[in-house]
């Protein structure tokens, strides 16, 4: 049986996601140009809240928060994706066998992640981050914050870029462990390395248990720097974790569509679909405990959150946006075998679940960064856009270099005849 | 066409044929009662009967007979309950979640597990019906009845009501997926009955079995059945312990109210009956001889998910103290401070040792694959697992807001008894069942012989 034809990542394909780039870029601008000029309902809002919050809005800081916002999710996608592979290899799956070589690809995202990580941060921290602020730890200044004082052991800046560095660093080299691994069992074959493979991923699964939760603290929920809840580490994970599994599902389809990956059959897919579906409802069911709990026992301190986002004009729409793209819409449209098992059932779910995710992000992040002078305009799917070619052109160009089946994969067989 | 790669281990050992199967699991429900069950039982029953005599007393009595005063309202009662509760989901896990995962070691260890879950569900609920004193006015209490007490309705927004919901939903359909996955079973052990003679159990047996023929129809109806009733069971299992959790987590207690508490207490469910299936099946594989259907690596992987959801525990624990000191609110960072250095600190620890610590000497390929180091961690977080419920609750409430009303839990020899009566209760009912019952899906362990058995493999 041919095992599928390697990836080209043909001139055609780069031309059209330089087309997205600049597309992204063209949007980006106009977006820039109607904030500065200003629509009238904009400008009521900001006024209104720059008399309260006594500080100037200016657009670089809504660009600013759309970047951390693309950040934080394009991060996650690629980490998410290596948990993916990581989880197949310490599960011993077999019905994935043939297609570990996207999340491989996927992965590859991460260093460039980890420099936008660390130019943004460095550029817009102030803009961002509410508690980088030097006075707020000054007693002497009007503008003290007892409560952010009291974190500062935690959120100060060199202890959070240790960590922010520290996370990256292991998460890729643990990952450049991986590919080489299973580079090597194309060339060699065996079980030695697949077995190792299963050691790695194991210290890998371990390492982005803790790091997916602190990082969550770190670039999420420190932006509202007073609130605080136990659960947005796994809010976060839920978050990207979906969104990976949706970004590999759509990988698998196109290449499957393209004649890469033929012999992927409709058992594989449904697989995959029953991912995408059963932690849909996982992230629904972090999100209603979350949300739940803060509601009924109504402590000011934590409904704050919720209020800043379901009784403001611009980020209501959002709100109730995120609970159908992520929740009603999946839960009913791939509730059915049948919408799992064919590609065009899932070409129309998946990218509604990405964009969900997206405004799961823009909601977590864009509240706490701009207030009331936030929106969602053609700035946000410009800037979307411009990650989205830049992550995909790198993904794959790393699809391209390698063999897209690992074909000394112990499970392959399984995968080839795969059958639920 | 199914096909299973040749580096996957057997899951069934000792070249065993379908034959074999019916026999070594048959023979276990045909035998006379061996001496050491009627040991067993026998021990079981005087637990029961000790412990009948607490019930007795806080029935007669009330439940000022147990250890609680006006800051501590809970404390045994709802630990045990929780504990237990906790237990029950590894059962619906492994039958349900596992199924939907196709992971076919399940089927050596299901039934038993099943059986675990029912009884440990009943064990769970008798605390909260105790903890009503008068608990024959329960069905007004807690049941929404039209009742001729005029606009006097159960409190919907309570969680303690959702538990009454949640709880017999649960029961009910673990009960049901149980019983479906018995019945077949129940036929082969009626056939053995008719061939061999035994008119008396062959009539017991057939009764159970509904008169099951085991036709083609017959078993894709039956196949049916249990994948609609995995499909409910799921987030049931889920529900559950989520619905537990918010028995403490919708109040405004520093301690209790934390958001991570639905998924952290339903990996900390799993991890507890993991814990209590290992421990009742090492016996009973032992007891059986039946090695080489719940083999080494059955027990290596239960250790595995042992490991995992003992780590995601470990991880909510350490997200709670973290998210307590980050807060900057003052009640919160005392609740933990207490927690960890006040008058229940060795409760704590215990919590923290058996919990967290223990569960990471699996990572040692030697200790998971030792059935004595096994047995001995599994019991070991059995009992962190109690203290982790007993932190929380009794923690959480001892000292109150105004220290004039600080106090400390002391249980009385009734909250023992208690504790004890469930314990001769499960026992009895899991030594009932593993005498009567065939502790094996013997069904689903013959479709999986082909596949992953060991005389396959060798070919």
């Amino acid at each position: 049986m041919s095992l599928g034809k390697d990836y080209i990542f043909k001139s055609q394909t780069k031309k059209q996601l330089l087309i997205l780039f600049s597309l992204g870029i063209l949007l980006t601008i106009v977006g820039i140009f109607m904030i500065i000029n200003g629509d009238s309902h904009h400008e009521e809002v900001s006024n209104l809240a720059s008399e309260s919050s006594h500080y100037e809005f200016h657009w670089y800081q809504r660009f600013f928060s759309n970047l951390w916002i693309n950040n934080v999710y394009f991060t996650g996608i690629s980490v998410s994706a290596v948990f993916f592979l990581a989880i197949q290899y310490v599960a011993q799956a077999g019905w994935s066998a043939g297609l570990i070589r996207i999340p491989i690809a996927m992965g590859s995202w991460l260093p460039y992640a980890f420099i936008l990580m660390l130019l943004v941060f460095g550029i817009a921290n102030h803009d961002i981050f509410h508690w980088t602020h030097e006075y707020l730890y000054d007693v002497n200044d009007y503008r003290y914050d007892a409560i952010i004082d009291g974190k500062k052991a935690y959120l100060n800046v060199p202890f959070y870029l240790s960590r922010m560095i520290l996370f990256f660093v292991i998460w890729y080299l643990l990952y450049i462990i991986i590919v080489k691994e299973s580079d090597k069992e194309d060339v060699n074959g065996g079980e030695t390395h697949w077995r190792k493979l299963f050691t790695i991923s194991a210290v890998f699964v371990v390492v982005y248990a803790v790091t997916s939760s602190v990082a969550a603290w770190d670039w999420i929920l420190s932006i509202d720097t007073h609130w605080f809840s136990t659960m947005i580490g796994w809010y976060v994970f839920a978050s990207w974790w979906v969104s990976s599994l949706a970004f590999i599902t759509l990988i698998v389809i196109a290449l499957k569509e393209n004649g890469n990956l033929d012999f992927i059959n409709h058992s594989v897919i449904h697989d995959l679909g029953k991912f995408v579906f059963a932690f849909s409802v996982f992230w629904t069911y972090i999100w209603f405990s979350q949300y739940l709990l803060i509601y009924y026992a109504h402590i000011p301190e934590e409904t704050i959150y919720y209020v800043e986002r379901v009784k403001s004009g611009i980020y209501a729409p959002f709100f109730y946006l995120n609970l159908i793209c992520n929740f009603f819409f999946p839960f009913l449209f791939l509730m059915t075998r049948a919408s799992k098992r064919h590609t065009r059932f899932l070409k129309i779910a998946c990218p509604i679940i990405l964009f969900g995710h997206f405004i799961d992000f823009y909601l977590m992040v864009t509240p706490g960064v701009l207030k009331d002078n936030g929106g969602f305009g053609f700035m946000e799917i410009g800037v979307l856009v411009v990650y989205l070619s830049l992550f995909l052109f790198v993904v794959l160009r790393s699809l391209s270099s390698r063999r897209l089946v690992a074909k000394n994969h112990p499970m392959l067989e399984e995968s080839l005849h795969h059958d639920v | 066409m199914h096909v299973e790669s040749k580096i996957r281990t057997p899951l069934i050992t000792g070249g065993k044929t379908l034959h074999d199967v019916s026999n070594d699991i048959s023979r276990r429900v045909e035998d006379k009662p061996s001496v050491s069950w009627l040991i067993a039982l026998g021990i079981s029953l005087i637990m029961l009967l000790v412990g009948g005599y607490a019930v007795y007393r806080t029935l007669w009595d009330g439940i000022g007979m147990w250890g609680l005063n006006k800051t501590v309202g809970w404390a045994w009662d709802i630990t045990n309950f929780v504990w237990w509760v906790g237990i029950g989901h590894a059962g619906t896990l492994i039958s349900a979640i596992l199924l939907l995962f196709r992971q076919r070691w399940r089927m050596s260890i299901n039934r038993a597990a099943e059986a675990m879950t029912i009884f440990a569900v009943i064990c769970a609920a008798m605390f909260p019906l105790l903890h009503m004193g008068r608990l024959w006015l329960g069905f007004f209490w807690a049941l929404p009845l039209p009742n001729t007490y005029g606009s006097l309705w159960v409190n919907f927004a309570s969680p303690l009501l959702w538990d009454v919901f949640a709880i017999s939903t649960y029961f009910s359909v673990s009960l049901v997926f149980w019983y479906i996955g018995l019945i077949p079973d129940f036929a082969t052990i009626r056939d053995r009955a008719v061939k061999a003679g035994r008119t008396i159990s062959a009539s017991i047996y057939g009764a159970l079995s509904f008169g099951w023929d085991g036709a083609a129809k017959t078993w894709s109806r039956y196949e049916t059945v249990a994948l609609v009733l995995a499909g409910l069971a799921t987030p049931l299992v889920l529900s559950v312990h989520t619905i537990v959790s918010m028995d403490f987590a919708t109040s405004v207690i520093p301690g209790w109210h934390t958001t991570i508490f639905p998924p952290y207490f339903v990996a900390g469910a799993i991890f507890s009956g993991f814990a209590m299936v290992l421990t009742l099946l090492i016996i009973t594989r032992k007891v059986y001889n039946l090695e080489d259907y719940i083999t080494i690596k059955h027990l290596e992987l239960m250790n595995i998910v042992i490991i995992v959801t003992g780590s995601i525990v470990g991880i909510a624990y350490i997200t709670e103290l973290f998210i307590a000191w980050y807060s900057g609110v003052e009640y919160e960072q005392y609740a933990f401070y207490n927690r960890v250095t006040g008058p229940y600190w060795w409760a704590y620890f215990s919590m923290m040792a058996c919990n967290v610590v223990s569960p990471q000497l699996f990572w040692f390929k030697k200790i998971r694959t030792n059935i004595a180091a096994t047995f001995i961690i599994s019991i070991v977080v059995n009992i962190g697992m109690w203290f982790e419920r007993f932190v929380i609750i009794v923690t959480s409430l001892h000292r109150d807001y105004i220290p004039s009303s600080w106090g400390m839990f002391y249980p009385t020899i009734y909250d023992v008894g208690m504790y004890l009566f469930s314990f001769g209760f499960f026992f009895t009912a899991y030594l009932l069942f593993s005498k009567y019952f065939p502790v094996i899906n013997m069904a689903e362990v013959k479709s999986i012989l082909k596949p992953t058995g060991e005389t396959k493999k060798n070919k």
